[in-house]
């Protein structure tokens, strides 16, 4: 049976029939084609399906939305806002922590709820609060340099891209 | 400044793409979620499909019913085995997969019934509906129960019992190398194996689109999380019984892959003919439990090791024998068990070198390549053997490698061309930079002073630090196809546009290594244009030109080169007509920055657009192809050959921190450093990026992920108990970068996506014993081995935790090939064409 609800995603307010047994992840990518919202395991498991709701990372795949009806459901697709990117999204592609990008939707929502709890992260807050998102291919490493690259520009507003240190590789 | 350092402030190369750090061209794609994977596809009218699998290791199929499901509505298609009858395999030599099971499942998950229903809930009903009787047949699930019972015939691939394959080579003289010795020693070890764990799950789409006038009755298209479109296209078109021309193959973004999608797989198979029976599009998506089961993972091996060494530490003969335990189905088995010993000798200078390598089918799920195929599990054997070696002879480890480092540009005792090769520099480089020399040093002042106060020191702490170090190496691509034939092996076609658009077509597949970017940065690079202006069309099989998949490491090498021969030509086409515009020779000319310059005169120059536009009008149509075929003459001439040559090899060295605590055994990695030599990087952030990477997988494998099986299942098939590093676990890893470039590569350049991974194990195997003083010559090296380990030694019970060794089958159950480097190499000196080599090895 299907069910109306009302749900707040992305700052638009939308009624659509779920079924009641779906998880909000199956919602956002079967019922309202947000796709950008990935799985790994719809275990509760990896972290790919995360979601920022009120500001708190989620589970999408642990989630019911009929429980989040008046929350405000935030997913990879309205971190930009008016076409331009959050610090964050423009650090990890300029720092190459997206590799195959599966994980990312979910690690750049972790990431900046991480930035709004603690503005300037240490490495060790980073692994903290990112350890519930699993990353296969990056080793988290260039991750943590991304967060520590946007924390910076959220906090001096710097527009300016900063390059990495290309000298550190090499012989 | 030391000449080094000089290197680094200015840049050597001369390029303006190559070598300098930038955003992937779908960088934005994928951080904006508009990144489109396979499970994402949705298509009007799409039906969801699912795959019943056996809940027996080793069960005969007695009858399948499936009239109950059929009734239930919102079911449209169920399909068993006599459906589709025809075998299929990656390998030419191991065809032995149903997509679906007829007659006998041999492992728990092996694929028996495939469904197509109007969405998910309706299959779960469905699936609960089919009825299958089995009649159990016992199960073997180790190396050890395949040898004991031959009589239980697991897949008739095997010929004897269940050896799937079984080789043997003896390269140079091996009783003359041992007899040279001064110290021989022995040692068992085991590689338990494990899943690649890609992110994204394994998915499919597929869509029938009937045409009734075409006799084949229509086209079928497949989108599919796959790494090796090529190969798909071939399977799909032999298992369903539609010409390779109505087929086409793509490969969306791809969430991860390190080996585990490079097979054809059954539900793959399913989803299509699914489609061809409905008329409807189908997606099948495997859950993460599915992912575990269709597996091709790393296979278990045992392995053992006799190495004989002069008392400086020179090599003089290596003996080694492995025995993998390849699961149910035949998958890349064959070429895993020569990957097993072919990489040997790139390594380390081996004058005389002997190989028996054995693949058995036991009744688990299907092994296959992964990140480093082959070669990771003897890598940790010989890297930790060596490290034995060394302390018996009392040399430092590092000297020991240091005095065995293959040459550059010479010949292995099985026959291979070694071209550039850095491992030297490598080794400098991360003993310099990890302080090797001062640990250690401190480490002995430390030992040497809790002796002296006979640890009577209130500060001690159970907590012991320790660092080891392993070097490796790995092809940069196949020398020989899987199928053996004279077509090149990647192709790259480049058409330019009057309105200055760049389109770049290419069968490479990105499976987040970064493929799609080298080919932009080439290309662009090459033309002397901005990266901007290009489109990047790859992983389809009806658009692109073959490469023939991302395994082996292969596509920056291959494509890399492809891409510049297509670029060359029509560069030369631009060249000529700017020249006549510019009124100079086109020997004068250089692109850069989308502007054609004379050399001499900087200020004449010519605009890339106006070059298009006077080039089209006098050529016609600006379209060029590139194609690359690995050279001749890279391999020995014995049949089994194929298996090892690659036009160049990397290298890798690694050093572990690791602090093991003595009372609980427990281990924490507590950094990596690893230099690779990269030859030139194209983009030294994804280089860096695929380091830190393997660092991160050979982490995991070492201490954590663990395969194993309780009554014939795989016993931990989910991400929670599967133990997978996260960001707690994982070590600080520090990446170095050596650049000498090799004179084949595009650029200079070569593999960085497999070969880092490989030393790592073995370096943290080797901290390990550096810590506490025991070793578990078994991966993984987890926690609880460490203090069974312990307590071993502190009973007296030998030097820590050691496998159980496997009792040899004698005779070795195949003919030894003997194969004599010299006679060879002069062999090849007196015939310039090289038609004698024997094919067959795949
Ligand atoms: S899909 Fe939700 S945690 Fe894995
Ligand atoms: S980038 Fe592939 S899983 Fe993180």
């Amino acid at each position: 049976m299907r069910e109306l609800i009302s749900l707040q995603v992305n700052g638009e307010r939308r009624e659509i029939a779920v079924l009641q047994h779906h998880t909000l992840l199956e919602v956002l990518r079967e019922d309202m084609g947000l796709i950008g919202t990935k799985h790994g395991c719809e275990l509760g498991e990896c972290g790919a399906c995360t979601v920022l709701i009120d500001g708190m990372p989620v589970l999408s795949c642990l989630a019911l939305p009929i429980e989040v009806q008046a929350c405000d459901i935030l997913t990879i697709e309205g971190l930009e806002q008016n076409g331009k990117l959050h610090p964050l999204q423009e650090t990890f592609a300029e720092l190459g922590a997206a590799q195959c990008g599966y994980c990312t939707p979910g690690m750049l929502l972790a990431g900046v709820a991480l930035l709004r709890k603690h503005p300037h992260p240490t490495r060790e807050q980073m692994k903290e609060y990112l350890a519930g998102n699993l990353c296969r291919c990056t080793g988290y490493t260039k991750i943590y340099e991304a967060v520590e690259v946007a924390a910076q520009r959220m906090s001096t507003g710097e527009e300016q891209p900063m390059r990495p240190e290309v000298e550190e590789y090499h012989v | 400044m030391s000449k080094q350092e000089q290197n680094r402030a200015q840049p050597v190369h001369p390029y303006t793409i190559v070598g300098t750090p930038r955003a992937k061209v779908d960088a934005y794609a994928k951080v904006t979620g508009r990144a489109v994977y396979a499970d994402d596809i949705l298509l009007p009218r799409m039906l969801y499909g699912r795959i019943l699998r056996s809940p027996h290791a080793h069960a005969r199929i007695l009858s399948i019913d499936t009239s109950r499901a059929k009734k239930l509505p919102g079911v449209l298609a169920i399909i068993t085995g006599e459906d589709l009858p025809q075998k299929f395999g990656i390998l030419p030599s191991s065809q032995d997969e149903y997509a679906l099971a007829i007659d006998k499942v041999r492992y728990v998950g092996d694929p028996v019934v495939a469904i197509a229903a109007l969405d998910p809930d309706i299959l779960d009903e469905a699936i609960k509906l089919i009825q299958v009787e089995y009649e159990l047949l016992p199960a073997l699930m180790s190396i050890d129960e395949a040898l004991a019972h031959p009589e239980v015939k697991i897949n008739d691939e095997a010929r004897i019992g269940n050896i799937h394959k079984a080789v043997s080579y003896e390269f140079g003289e091996i009783e003359a190398g041992f007899a040279e010795a001064d110290y021989i020693r022995e040692d068992w070890f085991y590689y338990e194996g494990n899943n690649h764990a890609p992110l994204e799950a394994h998915a499919c789409v597929a869509q029938w689109e009937p045409n009734p006038s075409d006799p084949i009755g229509g086209k079928l298209t497949l989108w599919t999380s796959t790494q090796t479109p090529h190969y798909v296209h071939r399977e799909l078109s032999k298992v369903l019984g539609i010409p390779q021309s109505h087929v086409r193959v793509i490969a969306p973004h791809v969430g991860g892959g390190f080996g585990g999608k490079s097979d054809p797989f059954s539900h793959e198979i399913c989803a299509s003919e699914l489609s061809r029976r409905t008329g409807r599009p189908v997606k099948i998506t495997c859950t993460r439990e599915e992912v575990f089961l269709l597996h091709r993972g790393r296979h278990p091996v045992k392995m053992w090791i006799k190495t004989g060494v002069r008392r400086d530490g020179s090599l003089t003969a290596m003996h080694f024998r492995s025995f993998l335990d390849g699961g149910a189905y035949g998958s890349y088995g064959i070429a895993s068990t020569y990957y097993t010993g072919a990489l040997q000798t790139v390594t380390y200078t081996l004058p005389c070198y002997k190989f028996e390598g054995m693949r058995l089918f036991t009744n688990k799920p299907p092994c296959g390549p992964k990140r480093g195929h082959g070669t990771t599990q003897p890598r940790y054997a010989v890297e930790v053997h060596l490290d034995k070696i060394a302390f018996d002879l009392g040399i430092d480890p590092v000297e020991l490698r240091r005095r065995n480092l293959i040459e550059p540009y010479s010949y292995t005792v099985n026959g291979l061309r070694i071209t550039s090769c850095a491992l030297g520099e490598c080794l400098d480089r991360v003993v310099e930079r990890s302080g090797w020399n001062s640990f250690h040093a401190d480490k002995q002042i430390v030992a040497a002073g809790l002796h002296a106060e006979n640890g009577a020191s209130s500060a001690v702490t159970t907590v012991k630090r320790g660092m080891g170090l392993a070097a490796s190496s790995y092809i940069c691509g196949a020398g020989k196809p899987i199928y053996w034939n004279e077509l090149p092996h990647s192709a790259v076609q480049i058409r330019l546009d009057r309105s200055g658009g760049v389109t770049v077509y290419c069968g490479a597949t990105d499976i987040g290594q970064g493929s799609t970017s080298i080919l932009a940065y080439i290309v662009a690079e090459e033309l002397g244009i901005q990266i901007g202006r290009i489109h990047l069309q790859t992983a389809d099989t009806a658009l692109t030109p073959v490469d023939l998949g991302s395994y082996s490491s292969r596509v920056t090498f291959m494509a890399g080169n492809a891409a510049i021969a297509a670029a060359r030509k029509l560069k030369e086409q631009l060249f000529q007509v700017a020249a006549e515009r510019m009124q100079v020779s086109p020997e004068r000319l250089y692109a850069v920055n989308d502007v054609i310059y004379d050399e001499d005169d900087p200020g004449v120059t010519l605009s890339f657009e106006h070059a298009v536009q006077f080039a089209e009008a006098r050529f016609g149509a600006l379209v060029a192809a590139g194609s690359y075929t690995p050279p001749e003459g890279i391999h020995g001439d014995y049949k089994g050959a194929g298996v090892g040559p690659s036009p160049a090899y990397s290298y890798s060295t690694c050093v572990a921190q690791v602090a093991v605590d003595e009372e609980t055994g427990e281990i924490v990695v507590e950094k990596l450093w690893l230099a690779h030599d990269v030859g030139q990087s194209i983009n030294p952030l994804l280089v860096a990026g695929q380091v830190e990477g393997g660092a991160y997988m050979g982490y995991g494998e070492a201490v954590m992920e663990q395969q194993i099986f309780r009554k014939g299942r795989h016993k931990i098939p989910s991400l929670l108990d599967y133990k997978l590093a996260t960001t707690l676990d994982t070590p600080e890893i520090e990446t170095i970068l050596v650049e000498i470039p090799d004179r084949e590569g595009p650029f200079g350049g070569k593999e960085a996506g497999q070969g880092p991974l490989n030393p790592v194990i073995p370096a943290i195997a080797n901290a390990v014993y550096n810590a506490v003083g025991v070793r578990v010559d078994e991966v993984p090296i987890t926690s609880d081995k460490v203090f069974k380990a312990l307590r071993n030694q502190s009973q007296g019970k030998g030097m820590g935790l050691q496998p159980s060794p496997i009792e040899t089958p004698s005779p070795w159950p195949t003919r030894l090939i003997k194969w004599q480097p010299e006679e060879h190499q002069s062999a090849m000196k007196r015939q310039s064409d090289h038609t004698s080599l024997q094919e067959g090895v795949l």
